[in-house]
């Protein structure tokens, strides 16, 4: 099945079986490898990227329903939000292992795009499909904070 | 012979003679240094570091980096000598070669584990930084016709006050290569640091924050094929037939291939493979199958700890100084079996070389054993095997394993695919739950005995559980006299004076694969000494900090972790209702830790608002490294304690596959963590495990105040929620 989507920006056109998971499009076609694997069954939150702005577990949606969507992977976050993020996840030197980050990533960047100020409530409601088995968690809570604070200026 | 059989005969050899330190050798390689400008020659000073033209100082770092820092903190010791610029400074993984990359902490060959790689490379990659440094001192000098010991070396710049000439590593990189490598370099003083205990941004955090950086499972070959393997769901079952039919079918599917492990679906991509496995139909042999329960497994061992077993650890006598107690304490203990369930599942990318050699891209903690398993199995001699080992998504253990199944399996897969085409073996979660190499059951007995003034007397310890090192190579080293050392680590020795002591083990062993796991005996023999301590002291009318400390007599790094948290925590202060401090303190991999957690009782289940943790790990060469380590350490043992158990069901099927029925700790149970190090001059020592075994007895130790009951039996859910 041919179907045609925006990624990072950039019409790509894929012709692969409908039932494909957008993850293993972005990986096994696309090549943007920063989206990762860590569950298929939408419980980890490895796979986070966003569609139409909002965070979606690539793993459990079939490319068949992305026909003209907007996908953003963690290579093509940019902007005020993503930048804030980033140097916040530099700040704590977040990442052990890395394989979950850019997930956490993408979901903290969708997070404060909606709300700069998150409560700790909030941070754990938006981040609780993002496992990080290296329990990351007390950085991710604290970048997350001050990302929203320069956010807010 | 079988493969495996030749691999352990070879891996023997390692085991038992050491290598040389390699820092000598000046390697005649130019290749390029990750992140240098493409034409840009780097050149090698030793084994250890190369510095490049563009003026990058790559430095090559023989333990593998998921997590716990060792890019970071061996390329921190190598930037500290040579006095370069922390920018200029990259850090790669070393290839395969057990006696160029040895671990001389750890038996002698290239491994990452036992929290092993600081204490490893402190003095070596610190000469090796030294050496590099007065080579290109020397080149200098020679350019500028002026004595080395005038110039001087800051943040990257070689400079000589004298003629006010000055230069960067990469005008001189290529002159000093030519140089001979000092052999015993002068290394700073502790006063003269630079960046060892002041703490430097990691090296890998921007890439691991957007997206660049590449793991295994990101390495895609021209014409490589994805391949899954279907296993057995019940422990030492094979392929008795399978039927292909619909699996083929798919489009994508490649081929389907039976291997010893099970059958492989290849497929054109991954999505192919995956649908292509789940049509498969496999009928499997049962003869040597593992085919009782989880629980009838644990039975076998509650039964064995009745009894004494091997004797691991004695002084005085128990049995008499029990039967004289006038207050004794009885207590039977199960840890269930665990899965490392590391974030990414294990994968590995084979590909055949012009030269009819091999490259291997896997996260290998073992590289020079993984070697030897895929020349093994490709026929390929071993000089032509090429591992690159990747960075990882976690390991926890789980990518150590002393027979290399898993890069075996790997090379299987590739050769099963015709041996010439790239093939990417990928495990999914369900693969990893289902897969085996759990850390082990194990039933514990104690038995603890009281004086008059309610002084302990008597210590009497039994376990038994399951020996992964058996017909390995090294079970020489491990198991001795029925003990085997990883299973009674913690438990055969503790750190309390106590007169009449015994610990002993049986080992039992059975098909299930078992495996060490991010802490190893400590995960258990943690639990099962700092919670009956605690009860003791508590029966005995002491309080639990100070009637640690008042037996810690020879302890006294120990205790002073205990006194620094005691504090933190401000021990003994009235506390919110309903909440309660537990603590707990262990020595672990040469390295000392005590937490405090405060926990209160929400649905029934622990709540742990925060734990206060102080650890004494020697020099502190990169403080922020070390806090976090202490931190996953405590969320990674936390989420076990409290929710983890793999079960064999009945027939010996695993019950779990994935996140949604094997849980892991998520944002909303992890507590906060205040971590203090103690100053010491004392030499360096690992912290990838030792921050958790203390956080399960300290949790556990919380909750009996609340409950008036101690939790003996885990996971947590399942003895408080039952
Ligand atoms: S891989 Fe998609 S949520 Fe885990
Ligand atoms: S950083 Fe390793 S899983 Fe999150």
């Amino acid at each position: 099945m041919k179907v045609t989507l925006n990624v990072n920006n950039q019409d790509r056109a894929v012709d692969v079986d409908p039932d494909t998971p957008l993850l293993w499009v972005l990986r096994d076609e696309l090549r943007l490898t920063g989206t990762k694997f860590g569950c298929g069954i939408a419980q980890c939150g490895a796979c986070t990227v966003h569609v139409n702005g909002r965070p979606r577990r690539a793993c459990v949606t079939p490319i068949a329903s992305l026909e003209g969507a907007a996908v953003t992977t963690v290579e093509g976050l940019e902007g005020e939000t993503a930048q804030a993020v980033q140097d916040a996840w530099a700040e704590f030197d977040t990442p052990q292992c890395g394989y979950c980050q850019s997930g956490q990533v993408m979901t903290a960047a969708a997070l404060l795009s909606v709300n700069p100020a998150p409560t700790d409530k909030e941070i754990d409601e938006s981040f609780a499909g993002n496992i990080c088995r290296c329990a990351t968690y007390v950085r991710i809570r604290k970048a997350v904070k001050a990302a929203g604070k320069k956010l807010e200026g | 012979m079988s493969p495996l059989d030749t691999i352990s005969t070879s891996r023997r050899a390692f085991l038992t003679g050491a290598g040389a330190l390699m820092i000598g050798v000046t390697l005649p390689m130019k290749t390029r240094a990750q992140g240098a400008a493409s034409d840009v020659a780097s050149h090698a000073y030793n084994a250890f570091v190369r510095v490049g033209t563009d003026n990058l100082v790559t430095v090559i770092v023989k333990h593998i980096e998921f997590g716990q820092g060792p890019w970071t903190g061996l390329a921190t010791l190598v930037a500290d000598e040579m006095d370069a610029a922390w920018g200029q400074i990259r850090a790669e993984h070393a290839p395969a070669d057990n006696d160029r990359y040895t671990n001389k902490v750890s038996g002698g060959m290239q491994i990452t584990g036992g929290s092993t790689a600081m204490a490893d490379s402190f003095l070596l990659m610190r000469k090796a930084g030294a050496a590099a440094k007065s080579m290109l001192v020397s080149a200098a000098a020679d350019a500028w016709g002026v004595p080395a010991g005038e110039i001087s070396v800051e943040r990257g710049i070689i400079s000589h006050a004298g003629s006010g000439q000055s230069a960067t590593f990469g005008t001189f990189a290529e002159a000093a290569a030519t140089l001979d490598v000092p052999q015993e370099p002068s290394l700073k003083t502790p006063d003269q640091f630079i960046y060892i205990g002041k703490g430097v941004p990691k090296l890998d955090t921007a890439s691991k924050s957007n997206g660049a950086a590449i793991f295994t499972l990101d390495v895609y070959k021209d014409d490589m094929l994805t391949a899954v393997v279907e296993h057995a769901s019940v422990f030492g079952a094979t392929v008795a037939s399978f039927d292909d039919t619909m699996a083929r079918e798919v489009s994508g599917v490649a081929d389907v291939k039976q291997l010893s492990s099970g059958v492989a679906v290849f497929g054109a991509n991954t999505f192919a493979a995956l649908k292509g496995r789940k049509l498969l139909d496999v009928s499997w042999e049962m003869s040597a199958a593992e085919t009782r329960t989880s629980d009838e497994i644990m039975a076998e061992r509650v039964t064995a700890v009745q009894s004494r077993g091997a004797v691991a650890g004695e002084a005085g006598n128990v049995d008499v100084a029990l039967s004289e107690a006038v207050t004794t304490l009885e207590a039977e203990y199960t840890f269930p079996y665990l899965v490392h369930a590391p974030m990414e599942p294990l994968d590995a990318v084979i590909a055949r070389r012009e030269d009819g050699g091999i490259d291997a891209w896997l996260g290998s903690q073992a590289p020079g054993f993984d070697q030897q398993a895929v020349a093994a199995v490709t026929g390929v001699e071993l000089e032509k095997v090429h591992i690159h080992t990747m960075l990882a998504g976690g390991s926890f253990g789980r990518r150590a394993q002393p027979m290399s199944q898993f890069a075996a399996e790997a090379a299987e897969v590739f050769m099963a695919a015709g041996g010439e085409r790239p093939v990417k073996l990928m495990w999914t979660r369900e693969d990893d739950v289902r897969g085996g190499f759990y850390r082990p059951v194990t039933a514990h007995k104690m038995r603890g005995g009281l004086d008059a003034d309610g002084n302990i007397v008597a210590w009497d310890h039994v376990m038994a559980g399951q020996s992964f090192l058996y017909n390995t190579p090294f079970e020489s080293m491990m198991i001795q006299n029925g003990v085997d050392a990883g299973l009674v680590e913690g438990g055969s020795a503790i750190p309390y004076a106590v007169p009449n002591f015994n610990a002993s083990c049986h080992i039992l062993n059975c098909p299930v694969t078992t495996l060490w796991w991010r802490s190893v005996g400590h995960t258990h023999t943690g639990y099962t000494v700092e919670t009956f301590i605690d009860e003791l002291l508590a029966k005995g009318g002491k309080d639990v900090v100070e009637g640690r400390l008042a037996l810690m007599g020879e302890h006294q790094r120990l205790a002073a972790t205990l006194r620094r948290v005691a504090e933190m925590a401000d021990w003994g202060r009235s506390l919110p209702e309903g909440h309660a401090l537990g603590v707990a303190s262990v020595e672990s991999f040469r390295s000392y830790v005590s937490e405090i957690a405060e926990v209160s009782i929400e649905d029934g289940m622990p709540r742990v608002h925060k734990v206060w943790c102080a650890v004494d790990c020697g020099i502190a060469v990169n403080p922020e490294i070390i806090k976090a380590q202490m931190e996953g350490g405590i969320g990674y043992g936390l989420g076990a304690v409290l929710f983890n158990e793999l079960q064999l069901g009945s027939g010996g099927e695993v019950v779990q596959s994935n996140f949604h029925d094997y849980r892991s700790l998520r944002i909303s149970e992890m507590p906060e963590v205040e971590t203090s190090i103690i100053a010491s001059q004392e030499a360096p020592t690992g912290v990838g495990e030792p921050g958790t075994p203390p956080i399960g007895p300290a949790v556990a130790n919380a909750v009996r105040q609340l409950t008036g009951e101690p939790v003996r039996h885990l996971p947590m859910i399942k003895s408080l929620k039952a």
